[in-house]
């Protein structure tokens, strides 16, 4: 089951429940077809989200990497081959040719929300 | 006066660099054109484009610098003709520009052989950026690769297929064997063995005559009437020097290309001068960068008055990248009326050294390399300095371990010896910089001196020597963890010990930086488990955790994980064996006896483990730890209780050692053998700890390591009794976990130790450092703290809630996750 409201060009559906997060990790979240990857980054207060898949050996991996920053760039690192990408901005900081998506996340009385763009759906 | 280069390739650019340092400024008016449309880069780094460099990473200057230092830069314009008479060059774009002196820097192309074909798509050569971006695109469609030459260029090229992940590629070398120029026979046997063990196939002796496909390649047919299947192809078969501007303008040029140069580098018009690989000297081409940089300060000095030459230059190379030592020197063929040979070969090891020593015993001539390199920079200095050998010359490749460090011998070497050749530094020069101007990073130096910024060869004897300089100057060495810490791990272990701290968010708070990352993470939560062994999914751990850790179990290729449930010394009951059946036959999984005498059972999905392990569980199975830097598997052999020549009873010996240090959690993974005589058929020496049987006792070996740089354990103590034995390696184990970096094993451990092992027995045995009893009784915490991570997991249902894919389906497998049947098991499906 999915509940989704629309606000502007995004529709925003429920994720899960905030504790369902594991401080400072991530968990993999199923909206339709896609595979969204949702991280709690505790240390500055933020949520992300991204693309679960990896794009460097296409594996649904990012969910279950370790999060932590370089320099002040908060990121992912792909359990796979340590590949890291910039959660903010999809960006591979291992200098590789990789883009992954990013959704944006609003937490509402201890729900988590993830925005989709409407023209993707 | 004015000066205009053509070619702004590696060789060009240097040129520039070097006139400018030596003249002043606006002394020479200097345009450089350049065919390709970036400034020139890096071109011996190119294949690390393929690992993430980008073009502005492997550039040697931004245009900006062009511009500040008054160089005209043209790209994507290259030259089509040179004027001799009037001075003119004209350059495609139309534009047509006078010189004083041209100077022809226009590098080389690859060779392409006449084969039918090779016009067709997915057929590539390997020289520049765009080359590679080409190749990276097609990549993503292919599955069967092929190079042809067997080259230095053609296996680094090969390998970057495997890393494209073409795991399918062949090398086709027409010569009978590969790198014939740099290598002998037996290194090149060598050299092949090693590289099929890589995954690479090797035809040699193989003529390719034609490449068939309609549009785009499809297959290779060779003479032999044999042929293969590939879809992309990359032509690495030596290279053509680019001397058609200058035969066109009616230079000089040699029969077989290249522009004809003397000692200083002129051609037969003396205001035309060659450099780099576009140059012929005494009817040779270097196609190299040093001797190529060595061409540009020639030409730089003579412009300046001065009167250097030019006079040949020494071709040693190494391999960089392909995950093979491979290395030749100075002379590497030596005639034996020269002198004499002296060869190490090991074909166990794939390992084959050869020096060529002067007859008089006194000179290092040169040599050849293979599946370990480590002593190449050494050696180069020792043949190119003329250093004195020692008595017995053998020595130097039978390497020595105990005892010396490699900073003892850099310090052997003179002064004046050249560490770069690239770019003439000697180590006078880099002990300065350390010394001096305070540099005390490989990149610094790299900043203040140049060196190992060329091919990069150097890089590891820069290192020994800073490292050296600053020991020497009393400076104290660290080595530090990551940017969030500003400590080694050895520091970080005692401070997180005093303070007590049980979890990485307050170790982070107390003394790192920022939010830490993939590297600090995990070597945090192993100094956690190491010091107090609590679950290391409690106290909010669990995500600083490497994925292995968090979950518990080894991912594997697709996102399955791997359950491998402890086996005590590979002794097993029928029940148990049974029990693993089901359970494999029950959730589909693969199984396969490793090599540590346990059982893998892999592709289990994530949502399946916690059922899985109650199973296991509940068979009297707990879990291997083949997830972590942990105590893996004691393996032994059946000794005397079946053996007719055992001695002692190993397997006994061998559980009893592995249910003491289960769920042991150090640096690195540790592994351990017994043996029950000196036939050794547990592979015990091959461990970081090793036990054979001896008529008196057990002798203990240590710091041996399998992996990719194999090395034998060293014998530590003969004739232990058993209680003493266990002593000793709680001792050891406990020294290892408190003072080794991350992810170091013992091997290196031990080689990087001052005094080595007779330092660690004086350690270990003789208490010199007084802190044996404290590192018994550390041990003894650990193994009293034990419990099984997974029946803690599996009596606890909120961990288990961790093991779903989805958190919002928490009954979905990951679709994602896909098998094909392979010998009546499954495999998963190859990386995309
Ligand atoms: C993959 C690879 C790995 C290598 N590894 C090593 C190594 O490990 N160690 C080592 O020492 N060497 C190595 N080399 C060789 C090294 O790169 C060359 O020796 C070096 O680049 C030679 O420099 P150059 O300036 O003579 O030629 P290049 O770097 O090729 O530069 C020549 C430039 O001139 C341009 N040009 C040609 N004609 C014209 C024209 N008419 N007008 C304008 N511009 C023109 C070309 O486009 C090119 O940009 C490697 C080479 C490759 C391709
Ligand atoms: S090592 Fe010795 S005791 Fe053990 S199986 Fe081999 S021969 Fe027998
Ligand atoms: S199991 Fe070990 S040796 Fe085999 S492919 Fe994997 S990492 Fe390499």
């Amino acid at each position: 089951m999915t509940i989704t409201e629309t606000e502007g060009r995004t529709s925003w559906f429920i994720a899960c429940k905030a504790e369902d997060v594991p401080v400072n990790g991530g968990v993999c979240v199923k909206y339709h077809d896609r595979q969204i990857a949702l991280f709690h980054f505790a240390r500055r207060g933020a949520w992300y989200a991204t693309q679960n898949e990896c794009p460097h050996r296409n594996q649904m991996a990012l969910s279950r990497g370790m999060i932590g920053s370089r320099d002040t760039e908060p990121k992912v690192a792909c359990p796979f081959h340590k590949k890291t990408f910039s959660l903010e901005t999809g960006e591979c900081l291992n200098g590789d040719d990789y883009q992954i998506k990013t959704y944006p996340v609003k937490i509402i009385s201890g729900l988590v929300y993830i925005g989709i763009d409407q023209d993707e759906n | 006066m004015k000066i205009v280069i053509i070619g702004n390739g590696m060789v060009g650019y240097k040129f520039c660099e070097k006139l400018i340092a030596k003249s002043s400024p606006l002394s020479f008016n200097i345009t450089i054109f350049g065919e390709e449309i970036r400034p020139a880069y890096d071109r011996v780094h190119l294949t690390e484009f393929f690992a993430g460099k980008t073009a502005e990473d492997l550039s040697l200057a931004p245009a900006d610098w062009y511009a500040e230092h008054h160089i005209q830069l043209f790209l994507g314009d290259p030259i089509k003709e040179i004027d001799r008479e009037k001075k003119l060059v004209h350059s495609v774009r139309g534009l047509s520009l006078e010189y004083d002196i041209l100077i022809l820097a226009t590098g080389s192309a690859a060779f392409v052989p006449p084969i039918p074909g090779v016009e067709k798509n997915g057929v590539f050569i390997y020289r520049t950026i765009e080359d590679l971006e080409l190749m990276k695109q097609w990549a993503r469609k292919s599955k069967r690769g092929a190079v042809i030459g067997g080259g230095l260029l053609g296996l680094e090229a090969a390998k970057a297929m495997l890393d494209l992940g073409i795991t399918d590629t062949h090398v086709i070398e027409f010569a009978p064997r590969l790198m014939p120029r740099q290598i002998d026979e037996a290194g090149s046997a060598i050299l092949k063995n090693k590289l099929e063990a890589l995954g690479l196939k090797i035809l040699t002796n193989t003529n390719t005559t034609e490449i068939q496909g309609d549009e785009s390649i499809r297959a290779m047919q060779f003479a032999d009437q044999s042929h293969i299947e590939v879809d992309m192809l990359v032509i690495s078969a030596g290279i053509k020097p680019r001397d058609e501007l200058a035969k066109l303008a009616g230079l000089e040029t040699g029969q077989r290309g290249g522009i004809v140069v003397n000692e200083r580098m002129q051609t037969s018009d003396p205001n035309i001068y060659a450099i780099g690989e576009c140059a012929l000297y005494k009817n040779m081409i270097y196609g190299l960068v040093a001797p190529g940089y060595e061409m540009a300060e020639v030409v730089a000095d003579h412009l300046v008055g001065g009167q250097k030459s030019f006079s040949g230059f020494d071709m040693s190379t190494k391999l960089k990248l392909i995950g093979v030592d491979v290395a030749s020197f100075g002379d590497p063929f030596v005639q034996a009326c020269d002198g004499r040979t002296v060869v190490l070969e090991d074909n166990m090891k794939g390992v084959y050294k050869r020096i060529n020593i002067s007859t008089d015993g006194k000179y290092l001539l040169g040599g050849i390399l293979i599946g370990d390199a480590d002593a190449y920079n050494m050696l180069l200095q020792t043949a190119k300095n003329k250093v004195i050998l020692p008595p017995n010359p053998e020595d130097i490749i039978l390497g020595s371990r105990a005892g010396e460090t490699s900073g003892d011998s850099v310090s052997a070497l003179p002064d004046d010896a050249i560490i770069c050749s690239c770019e003439t530094v000697t180590k006078e020069n880099i002990c300065k910089a350390v010394s001096l101007y305070n540099c005390e990073s490989v990149d610094e130096i790299k900043k203040c001196t140049k060196a190992g910024t060329g091919c990069g060869g150097c890089v590891p004897m820069v290192k020994d020597l800073m490292l050296h300089t600053m020991a020497a100057n009393g400076k104290y060495v660290r080595n530090t963890i990551c940017e969030h810490f500003h400590y080694s791990r050895q520091e970080l272990f005692d401070l997180i010990k005093i303070n007590q701290l049980k979890s990485y968010d307050d170790v982070l708070d107390m003394f790192g930086k920022n939010d830490g990352c993939e590297i600090c993470k995990p070597a945090v939560a192993s100094i956690l488990a190491s010091l107090w062994n609590e679950l290391i999914l409690d106290k909010g751990n669990a995500t600083a955790q490497d994925s292995n850790d968090r979950f518990l179990a080894n991912i594997q290729k697709g996102g399955t994980y791997s359950v491998v449930p402890r086996i005590p010394g590979g002794e097993i009951t029928p029940d148990k064996l049974i029990v693993i059946g089901e359970v494999a036959k029950e959730y589909h999984l693969y199984t396969k006896i490793t090599g540590g005498q346990r059982i893998d059972l892999f592709g289990a999905h994530l949502s399946d483990l916690p059922a899985i392990w109650k199973k296991l569980i509940e068979a009297g199975f707990e879990s291997g730890h083949a997830y972590g830097k942990a105590l893996r598997t004691v393996k032994s052999c059946v000794g005397s209780t079946w053996c007719r020549f055992g001695l002692h009873d190993s397997v006994s010996f061998a559980i009893q050692i592995e249910e003491r240090y289960r769920g042991l959690r150090a640096p690195h993974k540790i592994k351990s053998g017994v043996s029950g005589c000196i036939r050794e058929c547990a592979e015990a020496r091959a461990k970081d700890f090793g036990i054979i049987a001896t008529e008196k006792g057990w002798n203990l070996y240590v710091c041996g390591n399998g992996g990719s740089k194999p090395q034998h354990a060293l014998l530590f103590a003969t004739d232990l009794d058993s209680e003493t034995c266990i002593k000793y390696i709680d001792r050891f184990l406990m020294f290892y976990i408190k003072t080794a970096d991350p992810l170091m094993r013992t091997a290196p451990w031990l080689n990087k130790m001052e005094g080595g092992i007779t330092y660690l027995q004086n350690v270990i045995i003789n208490d010199s450092l007084g802190i044996a009893t404290e590192l018994e009784k550390e041990m003894q915490l650990l193994v009293d703290n034990y419990k099984c991570e997974w029946k803690e997991v599996v009596d606890n249902p909120e961990l288990q809630k961790k093991f779903n894919h989805f958190v919002n389906a928490p009954n979905e497998k990951d679709p994602s996750v896909q098998f094909e049947p392979m010998r009546e098991q499954k495999k998963v499906a190859d990386w995309r």
